[in-house]
């Protein structure tokens, strides 16, 4: 008797909170939030969902929602494990998620092929399969606004620009420190490419996950090498030891710059005053003097309904993950808009996506004035592949240290074109696009 | 023809051409090495009192550190939070006897060995509800640790000694050498090495069970707060530093899982070959390879000694 009371119980304890959060879906627009608040990337990922969150709460408590419909944010744990990603994908998408944002390239890597069968869209912002950006073969899956191709290009841009032109690249040697995973190798095509072309050595410095921490190997081999410049696609713990470690064999800071994902304030902020002059590559703005955070700090912080502590928000990854609630939030407005639906589904999203255009002006009416540049998205290019600056770490906090740097596009597009379609071709019965084009992309 | 001479004669010509790369290899996996024994020694202190691996050492070493650094961001100055924290590993020492092992004794090895991965789990959870997710910085400054750099620079080149690391080489060795004291010359000691031959024997004689577990749970627990310093120092102090902790499995692999000599002695052996590996012939494969390469020279060693270098070679009636 206790045994079937026990059963029950447990059994009342696992359905009750799922069937309520379907019903609610019903009566709302559905967004699962696969973060990872715990892990050895739990600092990361701490930072960017309370941003989304906080963001998404911002407009259920100031705006109703949008359109009217309440949003319905629900996190499940990946700890970054591909395998429990998959899991939180598999549990959630019987409740009619609008869009996956699965934050982990390996993640984003295994929900590409589901996503035009389930009818959920995968928004990757700035991270995942660069060759996604081509719409033709992927009309489910959205990178904007730059594939870590942008990036590794506009990090070349930058050096030929600091060392005179494209024509001193030639007999430069270029080191990729990278987390040694399917994020860390992503862009070694496009740097491969870019070397042949520009005649530069590239050296690669891959990190194995377990080794983030000990890395002292790795930097011995940079001190023998001693390559010109540095480019790092690190995540997590791995960044504050390699400036750590960078700092000890005595490598330039203002050579070595990191990507987007290793410019945070936690990566740079235990290597102390002697990481003054790293770089990081950075497509979003930092601080608090945005009409919308003024808004986070009043109508979510304030109220005590975040889990955010009141002097993260501004930080530079909370910031992305604001942006990255802003382009839910505007593929979610764009898809009511060309449906007339309130209530609107996952279809419904992927035409929003499609049809993303954030101007200049619509980034100040959303009260984020040069927050980013503007993104405008097609069917043919799900990524816009935009402008990137570099920001500095003056030793206390980050400074913006350049305009808008173009990524080399004549380069990167063929790429991302022949990339599509050796996937293509390499996954057969790849899907031809089937969906229609709307208007006004 | 040229892949014979890129294995067998360009590292050593390498070594030759640039002897301050070679000493600072040597000098890199010095450090490594004794850091590797320290986390081994917590593992060898568990498993020689109580016959339980104990997965939890990782996790140990994280909650140390960020008791540590916790208790100094609320106010607590740098030195009453170390005290602070080793209470708080006492706490720990008491509650794992009294609520894990107290419960399972007489249990089979691989039912405790199961215990201490609730036991990780529980840490885990514990310490994010308690200290949050986000990475912190140690408080080296605010311990006195040392910071800058040692440089000679010569005709050989230059060798670079981080003041930490040194600071990590004395500090580790005292502690190697206090403990080994401990075990080896006090009644407690005694006592440990007794429980560790036979739990029965130990109790017929008036050994209490309990008060040796509360007692190396403990010193591992002192062990795991300051490897995690030293390896907090060193870069940040999060949740991936208890992955560092899985380095210890070839030191244990190699040394033995009963022996504090083998625990210093393979933790220099993986700490040096992994360093000399990486930098010499990591190349030739893409780099990377220290990872693997630790449980490489760990096997070698086992293909003569299967027991390990210093462990105990057992024979049982079948």
């Amino acid at each position: 008797m206790r045994l079937k009371l026990l059963v029950l119980g447990l059994a009342l304890v696992t359905a009750v909170p799922a069937a309520v959060t379907a019903a609610q879906a019903a009566d709302g627009i559905y967004i699962p939030l696969m973060s990872y608040r715990t892990g050895p990337y739990s600092g990361a990922g701490i930072a960017i969902f309370n941003g989304m969150h906080d963001y998404l709460n911002l407009l259920n408590a100031r705006d109703g929602g949008i359109g009217g419909v309440r949003l319905i944010v629900e996190e499940c744990e990946t700890g970054y494990d591909t395998k429990k990603g998959v899991e939180c994908y598999d549990a959630t998408k019987g409740k009619n998620p609008v869009v996956s944002t699965p934050y982990s390239t390996g993640i984003t890597l295994q929900l590409i092929p589901k996503a035009s069968v389930d009818k959920i869209p995968v928004l990757s912002m700035a991270y995942g399969l660069s060759a996604s950006a081509d719409g033709n073969d992927f009309p489910w899956v959205f990178n904007p606004p730059a594939t870590y191709w942008d990036g590794a290009s506009a990090f070349v841009r930058h050096v030929a620009d600091v060392e005179g032109g494209f024509d001193k690249l030639k007999g430069k040697t270029i080191g990729l420190v990278h987390l040694d995973a399917p994020y860390g190798k992503e862009p070694i095509p496009l740097l491969e490419a870019l070397a042949k072309d520009y005649g530069f050595t590239l050296k690669l410095y891959p990190i194995p996950g377990a080794q983030m921490q000990n890395q002292t190997s790795l930097w011995l081999d940079i001190r023998r090498d001693r390559p010109d410049w540095i480019f790092m696609q690190g995540w997590g713990a791995m960044n504050p030891t390699a400036l750590k470690e960078a700092i000890k064999v005595n490598f330039p800071m203002d050579h070595f710059i990191g990507n987007w994902w290793a410019g945070g304030e936690d990566d740079v902020r235990p290597a102390g005053p002697e990481a003054k002059g790293y770089s990081a590559l950075g497509f979003s703005g930092v601080g608090r003097d945005y009409p919308a955070i003024q808004d986070i700090l009043k109508y979510v912080v304030d109220k005590g309904n975040t889990q955010t502590p009141k002097e993260k928000v501004g930080e530079v990854l909370y910031n992305r993950g604001v942006m990255n609630a802003v382009l839910i939030a505007e593929a979610i407005r764009g898809a009511q808009h060309l449906t007339g639906k309130k209530q609107v589904t996952g279809e419904d999203v992927r035409r929003g996506l499609e049809t993303l255009n954030i101007t200049e002006a619509r980034w100040k009416e959303l009260g984020l004035p040069a927050f980013a540049a503007p993104i405008h998205l097609s069917c043919a290019d799900h990524n816009g592949h935009n402008g990137i600056y570099l920001a500095r770490w003056d030793g206390t906090k980050w400074t913006k240290a350049s305009g808008w740097i173009e990524p080399i596009k004549d380069k990167v597009l063929p790429l991302i074109d022949s990339a599509a379609n050796s996937y293509v071709s390499a996954n057969a019965g790849w899907p031809k696009r089937s969906e229609a084009c709307d208007k006004s992309s | 023809m040229h892949i014979l001479y890129l294995i067998f004669v360009d590292p050593f010509v390498q070594m030759v051409h640039a002897p301050d790369l070679l000493m600072q290899t040597l000098w890199d996996g010095l450090v490594g090495g004794v850091l590797y024994a320290l986390i081994a020694l917590g593992f060898v202190l568990i498993f020689k009192a109580s016959g339980v691996f104990n997965f939890a050492q990782g996790i140990m070493v994280v909650f140390a550190a960020l008791t540590l650094v916790g208790l100094h961001e609320h106010g607590v100055p740098a030195f009453v939070a170390l005290g602070l924290t080793i209470l708080v590993m006492l706490v720990l020492a008491f509650g794992v006897e009294r609520l894990m092992l107290r419960p399972l004794v007489n249990q089979s090895e691989i039912i405790l060995f199961m215990a201490t991965f609730g036991l990780t789990y529980f840490l885990i959870g514990f310490g994010q509800l308690v200290f949050g997710g986000n990475p912190k910085v140690m408080i080296a400054d605010d311990l006195y640790l040392p910071s800058g750099a040692i440089e000679w620079k010569g005709h050989f080149g230059f060798v670079s000694l981080q003041k930490i690391d040194i600071a990590a080489v004395v500090i580790a060795s005292i502690m190697v050498a206090v403990l080994a004291v401990f075990f080896q010359r006090t009644r407690i000691g005694r006592a440990l090495r007794a429980v560790a031959d036979s739990h029965q024997a130990a109790l017929s004689v008036g050994i209490s069970l309990e008060q040796i577990w509360v007692i190396v749970w403990f010193a591992a627990g002192v062990v795991a707060l300051t490897t995690g310093i030293m390896w907090g120092a060193r870069s940040e102090v999060s949740f991936s530093l208890q992955i560092i902790a899985l380095k210890a499995l070839p030191v244990l692999i190699l040394g033995g899982f009963t022996s504090i000599p083998g625990a210093i002695v393979g933790g220099l052996i993986i700490g040096i070959g992994e360093k000399l590996g990486e930098f010499y012939w990591g190349p030739l494969l893409g780099g990377g390879i220290e990872n693997w390469l630790a449980y490489v020279i760990a096997l070698g060693f086992l293909i003569f000694r299967p027991q390990g270098l210093f462990g105990e070679k057992i024979i049982e009636r079948i």
